[in-house]
C-alpha cells in the first residue's frame, strides 16, 4: 500500500474497480460512502439509499440541505437528474428482491464461510442492523470494504465469527488494506495483495488459512 | 365524503392506552409531528409503538419517550437516541429489533391480508430465534407474521379531503407502507388541497386506506448533520 495514501482511501478506490456502468448499489456507511470518489468519469453507478432513494447525488452545499432529502445515514444529500424517490416496501422489494447488483458494507468479522458479522458491537447495547441484514440476503453481490485486522492488530478475518452475525454465507468478497480475498466453496482465496506486502503477512493477519490463487496480483488502486 | 378533521386534537383522543400505533418517518425526516405533539399533550401510556428508528432526543419519537408513554418500541434501529439508550439500559422500555426490510415487509403483508411471509433475511441470526425455518429453492427461510398497528400515523406532503395522499422526496419513506396497515390511519399534511387538485397518476397513497386528514401546522422539521461541499470546491 502506498505509504501517502489513506488507508480507507485505498480500499474504497479497490472497491470503485468492482463497478461497472450501469449498476444499482448501495453502499453501507464508512469506508463504502467513499466509492463514488474514485469511479470512472462517465460511468453510471446508480446508488440507491434504503429510506427510499436512486440516484443519490453529493452532499449539498451549505445552506442549501433540504429535511426531506436525507440519506439512509440520515444525512442531507442532493439527488441528480433521473433520480427517484420510493416508499421503505418498495426500496427492500429492490434489495431483497435482488435487483441491487452490488451492496458495500463494513464488518467486525467475516469468516471462512461468507459469514458476516457487522451489527452487534461488543460491550455495547444492541443499536439495531437497520438494513444490513436484508442488504446481505437479498444483494447479488456482497462486498465487504474494511480495515484488515482490529485496532489493537487482532484478526477480523476468522474461521468462525464470534460476533452476533448479519447473514450466514453472504459474503462474497473482501477488499482490505492488505488484500483482496474471494469467498469460495473451499474456503478464502487470496487474489491480490497490496504493494509492498507479502502473502505471508496477510496470513499472519488473517485466523484461517488462505488459498492462494496461482495467479495473484498486486493491488492496483 | 369528507374526512377532513380540524387538528390532530380532534382524533387524538381515539388513542387508548395499551394501543399499537405505526408511525411513519426515517430519522427525522417524514415525521408526523403534529400526531405525535397531540399524543405526548394527551399523555396516554403503555403504547407499543413501530418506526424504523426513535430519530434524535427531543423530537418526534424521541419526545413520546421521554414523556414515558411507549412501553415497546418496534424498530431496526435505535442508535443516536441517548434516552432510548438510557431507558433500555435500565429495563424501562420494551425493545423488538427487526430487519428494516423485514419490519417494512411485515406492515406490507399486514396491509394485504397476508398473515405472515417467508424471507432469508436474517436466517441463522439473532433475529431468526424461535422462528419456523423452511427451504424454499436449497435456501433457508424464516417465517415472519405480519404487523398490524390499531392506528397509524401518517405524514405526508399534500392531501385532499378523500385522504390521497402525496408524499415529498425521502420523506415518503414508512409512512405510505404505514398508512395500509392499520385500524384506524391518521394522516396529517403540509397542505390540504381542493378534491381534484392532485394528480391522480401521481397520487402515492389512495384515500382509500386514511380516516381522517388535516393539514398540520409549526414543522420543525430538524436535521441530522452530515457534511456539506463548499462554494468553488
Amino acid at each position: 500500500m502506498a505509504a501517502e495514501m489513506d488507508k480507507r482511501e485505498f480500499i474504497a478506490r479497490r472497491v470503485a474497480q468492482e463497478m461497472r456502468d450501469g449498476y444499482y448499489v448501495n453502499l453501507g456507511i464508512g469506508i463504502p460512502t467513499m466509492v463514488p470518489n474514485y469511479l470512472p468519469t462517465g460511468m453510471d453507478v446508480i446508488m440507491q439509499s434504503e429510506n427510499g432513494m436512486l440516484g443519490i447525488g453529493p452532499y449539498p452545499y451549505e445552506g442549501e440541505e433540504e429535511p426531506d432529502l436525507i440519506n439512509a445515514g440520515k444525512e442531507p444529500v442532493t439527488e441528480i437528474p433521473g433520480c427517484s424517490y420510493f416508499s421503505s416496501a418498495d426500496s427492500f422489494a429492490m434489495i431483497r428482491g435482488g435487483h441491487i447488483d452490488v451492496c458495500v458494507l463494513g464488518a467486525l468479522q467475516v469468516d471462512e464461510k461468507g459469514n458476516l458479522a457487522n451489527w452487534a458491537v461488543p460491550g455495547k447495547m444492541l443499536r439495531g442492523m437497520g438494513g444490513a441484514m436484508d442488504l446481505v440476503a437479498g444483494t447479488r453481490r456482497v462486498i465487504i470494504a474494511m480495515e484488515h485486522a482490529t485496532k489493537d492488530g487482532g484478526p477480523k478475518i476468522m474461521k468462525t465469527c464470534t460476533l452476533p452475525l448479519t447473514g450466514v454465507e453472504v459474503v462474497d468478497l473482501i477488499v482490505t488494506e492488505l488484500a483482496v480475498i474471494e469467498v469460495t466453496p473451499k474456503g478464502l482465496l487470496l487474489r491480490e495483495v497490496a504493494p509492498g506486502v507479502t502473502p505471508e503477512q496477510v496470513q499472519k493477519v488473517t485466523e484461517p488459512t488462505l488459498l492462494h490463487a496461482p495467479d495473484w496480483k498486486t493491488i492496483s488502486a | 365524503m369528507d374526512k377532513r378533521v380540524a387538528n390532530a386534537e380532534a382524533v387524538i383522543g381515539r388513542v387508548q392506552e395499551g394501543a399499537t400505533i405505526l408511525m411513519g418517518a426515517f430519522g427525522t425526516c417524514g415525521v408526523p409531528e403534529n400526531l405525535i405533539n397531540a399524543l405526548i399533550r394527551q399523555g396516554t401510556k403503555n403504547l407499543t409503538v413501530a418506526s424504523n428508528n426513535p430519530g434524535i432526543d427531543g423530537y418526534g419519537i424521541g419526545a413520546l419517550l421521554e414523556n414515558r408513554q411507549v412501553k415497546k418500541l418496534i424498530a431496526s434501529y435505535v442508535g443516536s437516541n441517548k434516552f432510548f439508550e438510557k431507558l433500555a439500559l435500565n429495563d424501562e422500555i420494551e425493545m423488538e429489533l427487526n430487519p428494516q426490510g423485514t419490519l417494512a415487509e411485515r406492515m406490507r403483508a399486514a396491509g394485504a391480508g397476508i398473515p405472515a411471509f417467508f424471507t432469508p433475511t436474517g436466517y441463522g441470526t439473532m433475529v431468526a430465534e424461535g422462528c419456523e425455518v423452511r427451504e424454499f429453492n436449497g435456501r433457508p427461510h424464516i417465517l415472519v407474521p405480519a404487523l398490524r398497528g390499531d392506528f397509524a400515523f401518517v405524514k405526508a406532503w399534500k392531501g385532499d379531503r378523500w385522504g390521497n395522499l402525496v408524499y415529498r422526496k425521502t420523506a415518503r419513506n414508512f409512512n405510505p407502507v404505514v398508512a395500509t396497515a392499520a385500524d384506524y390511519v391518521m394522516a396529517e399534511v403540509e397542505e390540504l388541497v381542493e378534491l381534484g387538485q392532485l394528480d391522480p397518476d401521481g397520487v402515492h397513497t389512495p384515500g382509500i386506506f386514511v380516516d381522517a386528514i388535516f393539514q398540520g401546522t409549526n414543522y420543525r422539521k430538524p436535521m441530522e448533520p452530515g457534511p456539506k461541499r463548499k462554494r468553488g470546491a
